[in-house]
């Protein structure tokens, strides 16, 4: 479980998180989502530490991250996997190299064991074929994949992914979403997306922030999240006429399923 | 070893054309201004000899490094930059600096220096070359001059030279691509930022050390 108290974060003087409080729960897809500029990339940043907090606190199952020595937050960041918006996979090595390379950090494993490892991570995300490989020579989604596998290597105990669908078709995206999902679940990590992706939030948003001009707008599941009466969350999340009547029907389909099991009862 | 590699042998081929040219170009504009005849021909030798191994190859070599070194590991690491794999790195607990910068930093400390080296024998031949072939001198007058008056001090001094322009370039050019913010564009600029800099630190330097140690 990660929590976050009262986090503020600004640049030049000017605020862009405002004192946003948050608990992500463990076992659970959490999801932040906002419009650009709304502060979700930053305070995404402050979670992993590449941006210090100018006040709050984090903490990851109870140990404040905020006030934590540098020896202790690189124990705590092997335990940290993440997925970046554009992969972030390293150009000059390989498929199997870039997912080898935590291990090659962290472990004294030989190599058989670490490739063996290697192997099955790249199974775990549905690719074959790709060891030799480098990221020029691969899709998108592949890199995306590479870049979950690289994560979940260490086998760590917090998942981030930055825009996860970002560039994707909208079927690879889908699998990218299931395959975070499954992964979340099968692992119980604490994960936490930050995405614009409307599929994404109704498929995997066990819970999900909505961030509004740096402050938490509001909190809630993807089923939740129908029934929202909040404006500036509708006029995010259902911005077309396309996703309004999606909206409606799934709404609907709620409701039947709702009174169904009152008759039932 | 792969920095090495990186920035010494796939620099070795510019330096070897530039050091050659440098020797012949320095020989020929010697003996074109040595006119008198109280001044023997073997000072033609002499001259290129400090020359090349003062100035050109330490100063020269390494202005031309700047460009090639400089910008490329400025580049590389600003990609590194704005493609986030500095973040992956940083997330994974690494130190970026000291696993990207430092063995950039150690590999120009190793290899420049060795170019400087290669290159002042190679600008002392490339002049004993163009002064033969042309007839200026004959090389028994050549590798006469060559041997009069040597200081090994100014080996030294090159050295020493080399050593404090290759921390500029590496370090220079280091910290324009670590602290790249932005795209492409932002790339190319701190690539050109980064050579404009290290060529003016090295000017600079080259004029401390000389009225410092000489």
């Amino acid at each position: 479980m990660i929590e976050v108290k009262d986090l503020k974060k600004g640049f030049d003087g000017k605020p862009v998180i405002n004192g946003v409080s948050a608990i992500f729960q463990t076992g659970k897809c959490n999801l932040i989502i906002g419009s650009s500029g709304s502060g979700k990339t930053v305070l995404m940043k402050c979670l992993v530490g590449l941006f210090e907090p100018d006040s709050g606190d984090i903490s990851y199952g109870g140990k404040d991250f905020t006030s934590m020595n540098e020896e202790d937050r690189k124990i705590l960041r092997q335990q940290i996997g993440m997925l970046f918006q554009g992969s972030a996979l390293f150009d000059s090595m390989t498929v199997e190299q870039n997912i080898m390379f935590p291990l090659d950090m962290f472990t004294d494993d030989s190599f058989t064991n670490k490739l063996s490892r290697v192997n099955e991570v790249l199974d775990r995300v549905n690719l074959k074929e790709v060891n030799n490989k480098f990221p020029a020579e691969i899709s998108g989604g592949m890199k995306k994949r590479v870049g979950i596998a690289r994560a979940i290597v260490l086998n760590p105990r917090y998942l981030f992914c930055d825009e996860p669908n970002s560039g994707l078709d909208p079927q690879t995206s889908i699998l990218i979403d299931k395959l975070i999902k499954e992964i979340t679940t099968e692992y119980n990590i604490t994960t936490v997306v930050n995405t614009h992706d409307m599929n994404s939030v109704m498929e995997t948003g066990d819970h999900i922030i909505y961030m509004y001009d740096g402050l938490k707008e509001w909190e809630g599941s993807n089923k939740e999240i129908i029934f929202s009466k909040n404006k500036k969350l509708n006029d995010f999340i259902f911005a077309s006429e396309f996703l309004q009547d999606a909206k409606d029907m799934r709404q609907l389909e709620m409701k039947g399923k709702i009174e169904n099991n009152h008759n039932h009862g | 070893m792969h920095q090495c590699v990186e920035i010494g042998i796939r620099s070795l081929g510019i330096v070897i054309i530039i050091s050659v040219f440098m020797g012949a170009v320095s020989a020929l504009q010697t003996a074109y201004q040595l006119v008198s005849p109280l001044i023997p021909l073997s000072t033609i030798a002499q001259i290129v000899r400090d020359t090349v191994i003062l100035e050109f190859s330490p100063t020269l070599v390494c202005i031309v490094l700047a460009g090639v070194v400089g910008s490329k590991i400025a580049g590389e690491l600003g990609n590194m930059r704005v493609s986030e794999q500095i973040d992956a790195l940083e997330i994974m607990g690494i130190n970026t600096k000291t696993y990207l910068i430092l063995p950039k930093i150690l590999a120009a400390m190793i290899t420049i220096p060795m170019l400087v080296i290669i290159s002042a024998v190679l600008g002392i031949l490339g002049g004993k070359l163009a002064s033969v072939a042309t007839g200026i001198v004959s090389t028994s007058q050549f590798d006469k001059g060559l041997f009069q008056y040597f200081k090994p001090f100014n080996v030294l001094f090159a050295l020493v030279k080399s050593y404090c322009f290759a921390f500029i370039i590496s370090s220079i050019s280091s910290f324009y691509g670590y602290y790249v913010n932005g795209g492409a564009l932002e790339i190319g600029r701190a690539s050109t930022k980064s050579v404009v800099v290290s060529c003016v630190l090295i000017l600079l330097m080259d004029y401390v050390l000389s009225s410092l140690l000489l």
